[in-house]
């Protein structure tokens, strides 16, 4: 039995592997109906998703499996203050495999320490996004046929974003990746994040313009600015327009850019980009089921 | 000034002088019932001034949690009135309850009974990591 509470809980090979299997979804969805049928996911999100939440529930119900569970903490015993631990035991005599969102950091992997079924971290506070990143990794490599040898810049809030957390994580183990982290001083990347970066010795450039680094980029992966990971509104209110993605500033971008975005975004990709063929968020979502498909059969060790 | 030499116990010596009470209170040795003496600013020829603590009982503690304090720290284990171990303590592999996770957004912060734990991850640089949220430890 396994569980991802991190995208280092897999290896390259396992990732793409589940890229593999999510093109083969893709290709041949009739497949993959019935694998899970009799199967059981819980959805246990204690934070709010549109998402992360309907694209695992869609996964699991497009395999034929069912989904329960919950979509925010107040309809849960952890309202009444109940323990991560014993509500994973207790779900884990009704389900299969577990998918958790939680608002506090390591929450997924106090849940894995407990569960004799496989949990997925769908997110945990400013900290890992895991299926997320394998989102944005089949995004990349449907979009731009390679995970390798390119330079990948992630805007915003690199402090508590952690779908950049876990991206830079995934991708700095694949050869010639460079990265340029474009933010707020107050939101750069936290020193854990640039661990493997120091010890694999990957390139990386820290940055407040966004604009005089966008002709060097091949992707483009902008974040928004969380107003629910800070506990001082004045903070948010001063650095939530710090980027605004527009129509002129693409202007000086290669052509073949991609430009992702994990969703929801407020006002930090203008609205005009959507028409833009380089705009790729809302394919990302749609990809984001179909490599979940991938991962739910393979923790379920379930063979088409 | 005498202390009287323990037969059987655990002298903690090459305390950094003014850190003794760090440790009496890191390993609870105010709960202790035998005799314990903490011998602050002893003359030494390697550190100028010590400290060093007697405790006349034989601990069963994971000494080498001690090593996160100090790894200078020699440790001397007495048995019938002879030292038959003297060891600098390692840093540990993990570390548990012993610090606790600062980060407000670790989950530590809400659940009480969960147990502070933190692992190596740059024995050179001596840094631990909260197997939570992966934030750096800090006494």
């Amino acid at each position: 039995m396994r569980h991802i509470t991190s995208i280092t809980d897999l290896s390259i090979a396992e990732i793409d592997e589940l890229i593999l299997t999510a093109n083969d979804i893709i290709a041949h969805p009739d497949k993959y109906r019935e694998l899970c049928r009799h199967k059981k996911l819980a959805t246990l999100f204690y934070e709010p998703s549109t998402r992360t939440r309907l694209s695992f529930e869609a996964a699991m119900y497009e395999l034929g499996g069912q989904v329960l569970g919950f979509s925010e903490a107040a309809s849960s015993s952890a309202a009444k203050g109940e323990s991560v631990a014993d509500t994973i035991r207790t779900v884990c005599c009704y389900a299969d495999i577990i998918a958790m969102r939680h608002p506090k950091e390591g929450a997924p992997t106090v849940a894995a320490l407990h569960a004799t079924v496989p949990v997925i971290n769908a997110g945990d506070g400013g900290h890992n996004h895991p299926t997320q990143t394998l989102t944005d990794l089949l995004t990349i490599q449907a979009e731009k046929g390679r995970l390798d040898h390119m330079t990948v810049g992630l805007c915003g809030d690199l402090k508590f974003g952690r779908t950049v957390h876990s991206l830079i994580t995934a991708m700095c183990r694949y050869p010639g990746v460079q990265f340029v982290l474009i933010s707020p001083e107050e939101l750069k990347v936290p020193s854990y994040v640039k661990i493997p970066l120091k010890s694999g010795n990957v390139p990386y450039t820290q940055t407040t313009d966004l604009a005089s680094v966008m002709p060097e980029l091949d992707v483009l992966y902008m974040t928004r600015v969380q107003r629910e990971r800070f506990f001082n509104e004045d903070d948010y209110v001063r650095l939530k327009d710090s980027y605004i993605l527009t129509p002129e500033k693409l202007e000086s971008a290669r052509p073949d850019l991609i430009i992702l975005h994990p969703l929801p975004r407020v006002n930090e990709i203008a609205v005009a980009i959507d028409e833009d063929p380089r705009a790729k968020y809302f394919k990302q979502a749609l990809y984001g089921k179909f490599v979940r498909m991938a991962l739910i059969l393979k923790l379920l060790e379930v063979h088409a | 000034m005498n202390i009287d030499s323990i037969q059987n116990g655990i002298v903690i010596d090459h305390i950094k002088a003014g850190q003794a009470m760090q440790i009496y209170d890191f390993l609870e040795l105010g709960l202790l019932d035998c005799p314990v003496a903490i011998i602050k600013n002893a003359a030494s020829t390697k550190m100028g001034r010590k400290d060093i603590i007697k405790i006349d009982s034989e601990l069963k503690i994971d000494l080498n949690a001690l090593g996160y304090i100090d790894p200078e720290i020699t440790i001397n284990i007495i048995r019938d009135g002879v030292r038959v171990k003297k060891y600098h303590p390692e840093l540990p592999e993990l570390i548990t309850n012993i610090i606790r996770c600062k980060n407000p957004r670790c989950i530590t912060s809400i659940e009480q009974e969960l147990p502070h734990v933190f692992k190596l991850i740059d024995r050179a640089r001596d840094e631990y990591r909260c197997v939570y949220c992966e934030s750096k430890a800090g006494i």
